[in-house]
C-alpha cells in the first residue's frame, strides 16, 4: 500500500523499461527505499537508525562470512585459528576487529532504535506487527550475538556459554537433559563450538529474512512521526529519495567515524581480557560476565536470590530474563492510550526519562559490575522497576494520562514549529 | 485480560524482588563486613607510558628488542610465546639474514630425517617460539604445581596489561607489617612470593628481574625499572604486531570519513533546503 499521491517508477531508459517488464526489481526497489515511499517530513534523527541497524546487519555478514574462511570451529584449534586470522590473514586483524565491534555497533544502534519505540509508541495499531518483527529480530540478534561470542574458544567463551545453557538446567524436571542435548555434552566442548559455528552463519541469515518481513510491514502504514499524527495529505510528506536517503547518509557517515574509531583505535575497549586466555575447564575465571549488550538482562537474571516458596530462585531469574523481553511483545496491548508521541503524554514522558532510563543505565552498569554487595540490592531495585514500568505503570498511565492536545496534521506542527522558530 | 494479567504478573515480579531487596537489606546491613587481605592490599599496575600507547602509537624498535633480549634470557626459561614464529622478528628491524641466525640460536624438537627418532635441531625463521617444558605436568612439577602462563598474549589477556606486567616485574617486596598484624592468616605461604599487583598477592614466580641482569649491547640502562618497560613493550608487540599497522590505517580512514560526513551533511542541507520539516 501506499498514499495515492506516491511518485510513480516511470522508466525512460529503453533497457530499464524493458527490465520493468520482465522482472520489475528496479520499481520494487523504488517503492521501497526511492522517490515512490511517502514519508512523513518531520522525522527526526531518532529515525536514522532503522536504516543504521539494516547497515549493520550487513557489516556483519560480509566480515563474518570472511572470517568463516580462516576460521576452524574445532576446540583444539579455534582459539589458535582466531590468533592466525590475528595475526597472519591479510587485514585479518580489521575484519576481525570491525566484526567484533559491529556486534556492538549494532546492538548500540538497536537499543537506540527500540526506545525510540518506547518514545514514540512506535508499536501502537497500525504497526503493532513491525514492532512484533522488530522484538523476534532482537531475539534473534540475541542469540546470534551469544553463539558468536563463544567461538574464538577463550575462557569467557567457554564459561559464559556454560552459564547460558546452564540457565536451561534450571528448568524443572527435563532442564538436565535438555541442557544436555543442547551442548551435545555435559560441557560445552567440540560438539558445542561446532554447532553454535553453524547456528551463527545460519540466524544472521534468518535475521536478514525477518527484516525484509519488518520492512514489508512498515510500507503498508507508513513510517510513524515523532508527532505520532498520521499523515493525512500530501503536504504531510516528502518522498524517501532524495530527502531521507540525504538524511540517512549523513547519519551513516556520522556512524561510520564512531565505528571506526573503535575498530582501530580502540577495538578492545568493549570486551573482556579474559577471552584472551584460551579456554580452560578447570580454571572458572573470578567474575563471569557476558558482553556488555547482555548486561541489563544478566542483572535482571542474577536480581533473585531468594526461592518463592518452592519455585527456586535461579528459576525465578531465568524466567525474569526471558520475561523482560517477553514483556515487549505484549506493549501494543499494555498502552491504550489514544495518543502515541510521548511530547503529548506528560505523565508518561516522566516515567520515560526519569524512571526508565536512570534503570536502564542501572541495570546496564550492574549486569557487568560483580555479584556481591551492594550491587546486587541495587540491580533488585532496578529490575523491580523495569517490570513495574511495563507491566504496572505503562498501563495505568495510559488509561489516566490527560494528554497534550494533538497537531490536527504534521504540516501544521511543522509549520508552527518553524512559525516558533521565526518569531524567536 | 492482557492487562490485567500484566499488572499480576508486574505485582509478582516487583513485588518479589524488593521483598528479596528488604531481607538483603537487612542482613547486609547486619552482618559485619568482612575484609580480605586480597580487598585492602591489591594494587592497581602502576603508570606506564609507552610509545604504543594511544592513537598514534607506534612500536619504539629498539625497545622492543630490548625486551626480545630479556624474553630470550630469562622469561623464555619457563614461559612459552606459541602465537610468536621467529620470521615475525623481522618486523622488529632485523634482516631476513639476522633472522635466520637467530632462529638458528634456538632449538626446536624435530624428526632425525635418518632414523625417524624425536630429536633437537636448530631452528628456522618458519618456526614458532618453542616451549619451555614438554607438557603441562612438566610444567606443574618444575614451577610449585603452578604453569607458567604463555606469553603471546599477555599484554591483552590482563586489565591494563602492559602496566600489570611493568608493575608485577618491579612489585616483589616483603609482605607489608601492616598486612601481617590485620591478617596473619594472610601470610605468604612457603614456595610463594608477595606481589601486590597479583590478584591473590601471593604467586609461584620468584622475583624473575633484578638490576643488571641482562647487558644491552648499546649501553642501554638496564635497571630492573627500564627492563621491566622493555618486557612490557615487547609483549605489547607479541599481542598484536599489527597494532601500529592498525593505527597508520585507522587515521586516513576515520579523517576521509569525518569529511564524508560535512559533505554529506552539506548534501542534506541542500536537500532539504526549501522543505521546511
Amino acid at each position: 500500500m501506499s498514499f495515492p499521491w506516491a511518485n510513480h517508477y516511470q522508466p525512460t531508459n529503453p533497457f530499464m523499461r524493458w527490465m520493468d517488464e520482465k522482472l520489475p526489481l528496479p520499481r520494487f526497489v523504488y517503492n521501497a527505499i526511492g522517490a515512490g515511499y511517502p514519508v512523513p517530513r518531520n522525522l527526526n534523527y531518532w529515525w536514522n537508525f532503522g536504516v543504521l541497524a539494516g547497515f549493520c546487519l550487513m557489516i556483519q555478514i560480509v566480515t563474518g562470512i570472511i572470517l568463516a574462511m580462516h576460521y576452524a570451529p574445532n576446540a583444539l584449534v579455534a582459539f589458535d585459528s582466531t590468533e592466525h586470522i590475528m595475526r597472519d590473514v591479510n587485514w585479518g586483524w580489521m575484519l576481525r576487529y570491525a566484526h567484533a565491534n559491529g556486534a556492538s555497533a549494532f546492538f548500540v544502534v538497536v537499543y537506540t532504535h527500540i526506545f525510540r519505540g518506547f518514545l514514540f509508541s512506535s508499536y501502537k495499531a497500525p504497526r503493532e506487527m513491525i514492532w512484533l518483527l522488530g522484538v523476534v529480530i532482537f531475539l534473534l540478534m540475541m542469540a546470534t550475538a551469544f553463539m558468536g561470542y563463544v567461538l574464538p574458544w577463550g575462557q569467557m567463551s567457554f564459561w559464559g556459554a556454560k552459564v547460558i545453557t546452564g540457565l536451561f538446567g534450571a528448568i524443572p524436571l527435563v532442564g538436565e537433559p535438555l541442557q544436555i542435548w543442547l551442548l551435545g555434552g555435559f560441557a560445552p566442548d567440540n560438539a558445542a563450538l561446532n554447532r553454535f559455528f553453524s547456528l551463527h552463519f545460519l540466524l544472521p541469515f534468518v535475521i536478514l529474512g525477518v527484516v525484509i518481513l519488518h520492512i514489508w510491514a512498515l510500507h503498508i502504514p507508513g513510517s510513524s512521526n515523532p508527532t505520532g499524527v498520521e499523515v493525512k495529505q500530501e503536504s504531510d510528506t516528502v518522498p524517501f529519495h532524495p530527502y531521507y536517503t540525504a538524511k540517512d547518509g549523513f547519519g551513516l557517515a556520522a556512524f561510520l567515524v564512531i565505528y571506526t574509531a573503535f575498530v582501530f583505535f580502540m577495538p578492545n575497549a568493549l570486551g573482556h581480557p579474559d577471552n584472551y586466555i584460551p579456554a580452560n575447564p578447570l580454571s572458572t575465571p573470578a567474575h563471569i560476565v557476558p558482553e556488555w549488550y547482555f548486561w541489563p538482562f544478566y542483572a535482571i537474571l542474577r536480581a533473585f536470590t531468594f526461592d518463592f516458596f518452592f519455585v527456586p530462585a535461579k528459576l525465578l531469574g531465568v524466567l525474569a530474563m526471558f520475561a523482560a523481553i517477553l514483556v515487549w511483545f505484549f506493549l501494543p496491548w499494555l498502552d491504550t492510550s489514544p495518543v502515541r508521541s510521548a511530547r503529548y503524554r506528560p505523565m508518561l514522558r516522566k516515567f520515560i526519562w526519569f524512571g526508565f532510563v536512570p534503570c536502564m543505565a542501572a541495570l546496564f552498569y550492574l549486569g557487568g559490575a560483580p555479584a556481591e554487595e551492594p550491587y546486587v540490592m541495587f540491580s533488585q531495585l532496578a529490575a523491580a522497576y523495569y517490570f513495574a514500568h511495563f507491566l504496572i505503570i505503562l498501563p495505568i498511565v495510559s488509561m489516566i494520562e490527560k494528554t497534550k492536545p494533538l497537531p490536527n496534521s504534521i504540516t501544521e506542527a511543522v509549520l508552527a514549529k518553524n512559525g516558533a522558530a521565526a518569531a524567536e | 485480560m492482557v492487562r490485567l494479567i500484566g499488572i499480576l504478573v508486574g505485582i509478582f515480579f516487583s513485588g518479589w524482588l524488593l521483598v528479596t531487596l528488604a531481607v538483603g537489606f537487612f542482613t547486609w546491613a547486619s552482618e559485619p563486613k568482612v575484609e580480605t587481605a586480597e580487598h585492602v592490599f591489591h594494587e592497581h599496575p602502576k603508570a606506564l607510558h609507552l610509545a604504543s600507547d594511544g592513537p598514534f602509537g607506534h612500536f619504539d624498535l629498539q625497545q622492543v628488542q630490548r625486551g626480545y633480549k630479556v624474553y630470550k634470557e630469562v622469561c623464555s626459561a619457563c614461559h612459552s610465546l606459541r602465537h610468536v614464529a621467529f620470521r615475525d622478528l623481522e618486523q622488529l628491524g632485523y634482516t631476513e639474514a639476522q633472522v635466520k641466525a637467530e632462529a638458528a640460536t634456538w632449538m626446536v624438537p624435530g624428526i632425525d630425517p635418518v632414523t625417524g627418532e624425536d630429536t633437537m635441531r636448530a631452528a628456522l625463521p618458519t618456526d614458532y617460539f618453542p616451549k619451555p617444558y614438554p607438557n603441562d605436568v612438566a610444567a606443574r612439577a618444575a614451577n610449585n604445581n603452578a604453569i607458567p602462563p604463555d606469553l603471546s598474549l599477555m599484554a591483552k589477556a590482563r586489565h591494563n596489561g602492559d602496566a600489570y606486567v611493568y608493575s608485577l616485574l618491579t612489585g616483589y617486596q616483603d609482605q607489608p607489617a601492616e598486612l601481617l598484624a590485620e591478617f596473619p592468616e594472610a601470610k605468604t605461604p612457603d614456595g610463594l612470593h608477595y606481589n601486590p599487583y597479583f590478584p591473590n598477592l601471593n604467586l609461584a614466580m620468584a622475583q624473575p628481574l633484578v638490576d643488571g641482569q641482562v647487558d644491552f649491547d648499546d649501553g642501554s640502562p638496564n635497571d630492573l625499572d627500564s627492563m621491566s618497560q622493555d618486557v612490557a613493550a615487547f609483549l605489547v608487540w607479541t599481542a598484536e604486531p599489527t597494532l601500529a599497522k592498525r593505527h597508520a590505517t585507522g587515521w586516513p580512514v576515520v579523517l576521509f570519513l569525518l569529511i564524508a560526513t560535512v559533505l554529506a551533511y552539506l548534501a542534506y542541507r541542500n536537500v532539504w533546503r526549501n522543505e521546511k520539516h
